[in-house]
Formats: structure tokens, sequence, C-alpha cells
């Protein structure tokens, strides 16, 4: 299976308020707002870590969860958030936005 | 022979902003002066210029029909604002713009209201539905969609209250805090508000409910409530990243809380 990549988009603006991730996305003005663990892959998505290891490191390192679930639900999660157009996935690393 | 009517203009002054408006309609002039009266300031120096141009309803260039929403886009460097009963362009960059419209005050309104919070989200300030009012020198808003009770609560205050608008506030972010200004924007009381400014005191969300009561309101609750409530209308990345920023530090500066009311004067003995 490939690896898949992850990068914020930059038609969102995000701040982290209460504790909560609150993400705006400009396409839609549509706003959403992160758990902790969601917080931390999107913290994460820098374009050049694979997401395994990002759920390695940002994830399972940080919170008691169990691996297979928490990728499974790191993918559920990052589609979900690139089908509103929050987050770029690929299968390649993703070069930063000029 | 016919001469060619000389356009006049006046300058109009809301939140801090004066906004200039040529026409060379004497009808749509008086219907300018009458509605925006408590807000012409012919001494102050006009941040944007509209000319606004009176054509008969059927030459509006506007490609929306008349029971659509109000088109909001980006071309070429130009806002192109649309709607049934009016065609407007604007050059931020030159700070100046045309608007076609029949000789109606409701056109240019809504062109007001759409400057004003393009100009404003570049300042940290905020177009918000929300009524709002000035008590004991300090200013209070009260957000809520349509039907939550803004104009109820500004029908219910107390003598010694001066209503700034009971339907679009207009929230400056100054070196001292923010301030509320009056505005012409009137809901249903028809009633525009007093062309003055106060501190931002307190942010009350609406809900009615069988009896008075304040209750806090996390964070991240507030800005959800606040976003809901604020008045914006492009799609640029840049601005909306403003708005969203300007929202996320008032719901941190200000106090927002949840305000339950029955619809009696008594809620007022708890805004002081």
């Amino acid at each position: 299976m490939s690896p898949m990549y992850i990068a914020r988009t930059r038609e969102v603006a995000a701040r982290l308020l209460g504790g909560e991730m609150m993400i705006m996305s400009a396409r839609d003005s549509t706003l959403f707002n992160l758990n902790e663990t969601a917080t931390a892959i999107w913290q994460a998505a820098d374009g050049v870590t694979p997401l395994t290891e990002i759920v390695e490191r940002s994830v399972c390192a940080n919170f008691e969860v169990d691996p297979v679930a928490a990728l499974r639900d790191a993918e559920e999660l990052v589609e979900g958030l690139a089908k509103h157009g929050i987050l770029k996935v690929s299968n390649q690393p993703i070069a930063e936005e000029k | 022979m016919m001469g060619s009517a000389i356009a006049q203009d006046v300058l109009i002054e809301i939140g801090a902003m004066p906004v200039l408006v040529r026409t060379a309609s004497p009808e749509f002039l008086q219907i300018l002066q009458e509605r925006y009266g408590g807000f012409v300031n012919s001494a102050a120096q006009p941040v944007f210029e509209f000319e606004v141009e009176i054509v008969p309803p059927s030459s509006i260039p506007t490609a929306i029909g008349d029971d659509e929403d109000l088109s909001v886009c980006f071309e070429a460097g130009h806002w192109v604002l649309e709607r049934g009963d009016f065609h407007a362009e604007l050059d931020p960059a030159l700070r100046h713009g045309r608007i076609w419209q029949s000789a109606n005050p409701y056109a240019i309104d809504a062109a007001f209201r759409i400057v004003h919070s393009l100009l404003l989200a570049k300042q940290g300030g905020l177009l918000v539905h929300a009524a709002s009012v000035v008590r004991n020198g300090r200013a209070f808003l009260f957000a809520g969609v349509s039907g939550a009770g803004k104009t109820t609560i500004s029908r219910l205050a107390p003598p010694d209250a001066t209503l700034l608008t009971d339907e679009i506030s207009y929230l400056r972010r100054e070196s001292d805090g923010y301030f509320a200004y009056g505005t012409p924007f009137a809901g249903e009381l028809a009633q525009p508000g007093e062309n003055v400014r106060a501190p931002l005191a307190a942010l009350y969300l609406l809900a009615q409910g069988a009896e008075n009561r304040i209750d806090p309101v996390a964070e991240a609750d507030a800005l959800r409530a606040v976003m809901r409530c604020v008045l914006f209308f492009a799609q640029d990345c840049e601005l909306v990243g403003n708005v969203f920023d300007s929202a996320c530090h008032l719901v941190q500066y200000v106090p927002v809380r949840q305000l339950t009311f029955v619809p009696d004067s008594r809620v007022w003995e708890l805004i002081v």
C-alpha cells in the first residue's frame, strides 16, 4: 500500500481557541472544530511526513489509543477534511504552496 | 434643448468611514439625505466613492434574477456585486465603485453593507447581525439570527438607553479596545440608530426562554455563534482569514454571554 501524505491547504484560517482547533474554510465559510487527536494530525500535516508516521509520532505517542484503530480513524478524518478542501492528500510528498 | 444633469454628492459616514455617493439624480439624492440624514458629514474625507447611475429596472446590467440572493465575486481586481435590483463594480485599489440601480434606498443600503464589511475586514472590525445599545456610556451587543429577538430587546430598552441599531452592529477594533458605532441599518424597528460610538462592554447571544438569565459561553462556542452572525460576503481567502481572526480576537477580548429572556422590560435589569 502506497504511503499517504497530507498537507494543510491555504484556503483556510485556523486558530486554537479554548483548547479547540477552529478551522474556517475560505471556500465556503464553513467552520470546523477538531478534537485533540485531529488537531495533532492537522498540525503535523506538512506534506512530507507519511500519515502512518504522523499517527505514530503525534497520536500514538501522546494518547492512549490502539495503533490500528488510530490509523483507521486518521484515514477517515483525512478523507473528510480533504472533501471540504481543508487538507490535500496525495500518495506523493506534497510541495508547499507558494 | 435639454441640459445634462449635474452630478451632486453626499458624504455618508458610518463607523468613522466616510463614503461619498455621487449621483445626477436629484430624486435619489433626496432619498439618500432622508435615509442617512443622521450620518451625513460633509466635512469628512471620503475613504471610498460611489458613482450611482439611476436607470430603469429593466436596464440594470445584472445576470441575477429578482428572486435570487446577492452575488459577490472578485474578478480582475474588481468586486462585482449583483442582485435583482442592482449591479455594482468596486475597485478596492482606487477605492471607487459604480452602481447601476433604480431610484430606491434598498440597493445602496446593500452596497453600503458590503463595502463596509470589506473595508472593516482589513481593519479588524466586523459587521454583526446584532442589535446594539449604549447604556451608562458602554455598548452592549445582542446577537442572533432572524427571530432571535434583536428588535424585541431593542424595543424593550429603557429610556436611558441609546439605540445604535436593531439589526446590523458595527464594531471597530481600536487601540483601546472594541467600539460599537451607530448605523442607519434598521430592522423591524424601521428606525436608524443614533450616530454615536461607545466602548463595547459585552456581547450577548440572544435566546428567548421562560426566565431572564445570563450564562457563560465557552470561547469556542462563542466563536461559532459569532461567526454565524457576522456579515461577510466575499470568498477571498485573505479577507475570510481577516474576518475569522477578528472574530477570534473579539471573543477572547470581550465577554460573550448567553442572554435568555422573556419579552418584557425586566430583562434590562440585567444589562447595566
